[in-house]
């Protein structure tokens, strides 16, 4: 791209602050900021927010003008990023990590007549709009083949920080694969880090060793897939198509599409219409898609997935239904109920067969 | 094995600061130069193909990238450490601008030097089975610590750090020494940044060392500034950082895995304090002109 990146990449951690979006026109375009945890470069998570920036840009040409922070710090970096954005003219902000949630509304208190848009947090206010994306529908689709894909019955779960999002997706995965083997369990290794390709590199390959044969990740490079790769074991991608670094592993991947969503919510800013909302968008909304099978899967599993991901998206099959036993064996959900949003939020324990 | 591929980089990387810290020079650079040194690895090998290019264009990567450092600290007598900071961040966004179209790209990484009967064989590959640098940075290990102990060569650079005037007066060329120590360390950092670019992950990601570069510089303190200690310590090193992790895989909750993350700086502080209440550290003590600036006078 340009020389900005280098300079807002670098001045996300340093005080260089006044790089930062340094058009901050008066009466031109509208100005949008986006702040990433991740670098762009990702492959993941903040790629995929990136590519949706991309798309609003695009929609909107000379409307918008779009400005980004990229490798922000979940922590005190995190409110003078935000507040940069704010003093510099961005009406409408997009913080997409789930630590960027007490800056966010920290900021937002400070600039009543600035938008906020927070992701996968749950505080609002009267100018802070929250949204996330149902990641645990694609997890039960890619569950589903991991149920029959292995051969060993245990997979490998790379996983970042144990917030209910990551606790969500392991126990969606475990669920759905118990559904087509009973006795499929879940080992779940931590690198508490977003992003450090090496470490979760070093995961997977440590899960492998211990007879793990198919790893999900839920961190943001696609390192699990290449290790997995390396040793001749299955794996997803996480937040884009990720084949192309893994062609024989990467059995397919839970992809993310925010562009629908910053194009509605910058559609309703310019129209002076926005409003704090609090959506929780999935399969059915296009939110959350799945990447191309991989070729190798056999036809009767890329139906039995289809069937699940049509089910998603019609109502008729919900993830977290009935009957659901923790890990200690006790019954937290009988047949016939599901669990209920606001719990599936606060989601903080483990279903029976995980390993963490 | 994974331990092995935790501890190469880092033992590749903190050899070449060894020798420049040896040399009396502090270069907090070394994130930045292995940065430079993976992306450029990256970039060399998917344009041309080849593997081996990719690691000598790494080499003279991170030693391009340590002229800059020696420039502003040994002819312009710039702060070392202000300046090694600096190197780090300059290499964070110089690597992302240079990496931007690599993003997404994979190459096929380093081949097996053994034939693929040794390579592969369940048993052969515990000995055999490793990427080319882990041999290599062993290499390295035994050749730096007979420099330094046996050489003539090596000699003059220890007294260079030792005492910079002293050795000045006799006629050694300080300035050019060090500038040679850091051309060094440079070029092993971006060997040591080749390995996460080639062999741990085939891929260029932004950041992609994720501050393995500070947990050489403490290694070289950990092993107070010894090869074989160093060779040592990058082993234990990286079997605490990847101890955790298999720990996790294996089902063991021991301890934290917070505390696991943090023992390799927690072992270097308790080394520190180790040497620096030691009654005769001489043995264990750093240079005596780490860090310091050389003016030639007379």
């Amino acid at each position: 791209m340009n020389r900005r990146q280098v300079l807002v990449g670098s001045a996300a951690t340093l005080a260089l602050p006044a790089l930062i979006g340094r058009a901050a026109a008066q009466d031109g375009p509208l100005n949008v900021g986006f702040v990433y945890v991740g670098p762009v470069g990702d492959y993941g998570w903040s790629h995929a927010h990136d590519e949706a920036r991309k798309k609003a840009q695009e929609h909107f040409g000379d409307k918008i003008k779009t400005n980004y922070v990229e490798n922000v710090a979940e922590g005190p970096d995190a409110e003078r990023v935000i507040r940069q954005l704010a003093q510099q003219g961005n009406k409408l902000i997009f913080t997409t990590s789930f630590g960027f949630m007490n800056p966010t509304i920290k900021v937002a208190k400070q600039f009543p007549d600035v938008h906020f848009e927070h992701a996968t947090g749950y505080k609002t206010a009267d100018n802070v709009g929250i949204y996330n994306a149902r990641f645990y529908e694609g997890r039960a689709v890619i569950g589903t083949i991991a149920g029959m894909m292995s051969k060993s019955g245990k997979a490998g779960y790379v996983g970042s920080v144990p917030i209910p999002e990551v606790v969500r997706g392991i126990n969606a995965f475990t669920l759905a694969a118990q559904k087509v083997n009973p006795d499929f369990t879940t080992q779940v290794v931590w690198v508490n880090s977003w992003y450090d390709p090496a470490k979760e590199a070093d995961a997977a390959k440590a899960l492998i060793d211990q007879g793990c044969d198919i790893i999900s990740q839920h961190t943001d490079s696609p390192a699990p897939l290449q290790a997995a790769e390396q040793r001749g074991v299955y794996a997803f991608g996480q937040a884009s198509n990720m084949i192309d670094f893994a062609p024989k592993a990467h059995l397919t991947a839970i992809t993310d599409n925010w562009g629908p969503y910053y194009i509605d919510q910058i559609q309703k800013q310019l129209d002076g219409e926005w409003a704090p909302g609090n959506i929780w968008w999935g399969i059915e909304k296009g939110l959350v898609g799945i990447a191309p099978y991989n070729d190798i899967m056999p036809a009767d599993v890329k139906e039995a997935a289809d069937k699940v991901k049509n089910g998603i998206a019609s109502g008729e099959i919900h993830p977290f239904s009935g009957p659901i036993t923790d890990q200690s064996g006790e019954v937290k959900v009988p047949e016939g109920d599901t669990i209920p949003d606001e719990q599936l939020l606060g989601l903080d324990w483990y279903v029976k067969g995980v390993q963490s | 094995m994974t331990l092995v591929g935790a501890a190469t980089p880092i033992l590749l990387a903190a050899l070449g600061e060894l020798v420049v810290e040896k040399s009396g020079v502090l270069n907090l650079g070394l994130e930045g130069m292995m940065l430079i040194g993976a992306v450029t690895a990256f970039g060399v090998t998917f344009t041309t193909g080849s593997a081996s290019l990719g690691l000598v264009a790494a080499m003279a990567a991170g030693a391009a990238a340590s002229m800059i450092f020696a420039f502003l600290t040994l002819t312009l007598t710039a702060n070392q450490v202000a300046t090694g900071l600096a190197l780090t961040i300059f290499g964070i966004g110089l690597s992302s601008l240079i990496g931007q179209n690599f993003v997404g790209r994979t190459v096929s990484g380093l081949e097996h030097i053994f034939p693929a009967a040794l390579a592969d064989d369940p048993i052969g590959r515990v000995l055999f089975g490793y990427s080319p640098l882990v041999y290599i940075s062993l290499i390295m290990t035994v050749l730096v610590a007979w420099f330094l102990r046996r050489s003539r060569a090596g000699l003059i650079l220890r007294a260079i750090g030792e005492s910079d005037e002293a050795a000045h007066s006799i006629g050694y060329s300080v300035i050019r020494v060090r500038y040679l120590a850091v051309a060094f360390g440079g070029a092993m950092a971006g060997l040591g940044g080749a390995y996460y670019s080639l062999v741990m992950t085939p891929m260029w990601a932004d950041r992609l060392t994720a501050g393995r570069g500070w947990i050489a510089l403490a290694l070289v303190v950990f092993a107070s500034w010894r090869p074989l200690r160093l060779l040592g310590g990058a082993y234990l090193f990286g079997a605490v950082m990847t101890l955790e992790l298999h720990a996790k895989a294996a089902g063991i909750n021991i301890v934290p895995p917070e505390f696991l993350a943090m023992l390799p700086y927690l072992a270097t502080i308790v080394v520190l304090t180790l040497i620096s209440i030691a009654p005769s550290g001489r043995r264990n003590a750093a240079p005596a002109c780490l860090g310091k600036p050389f003016r030639a006078t007379g």
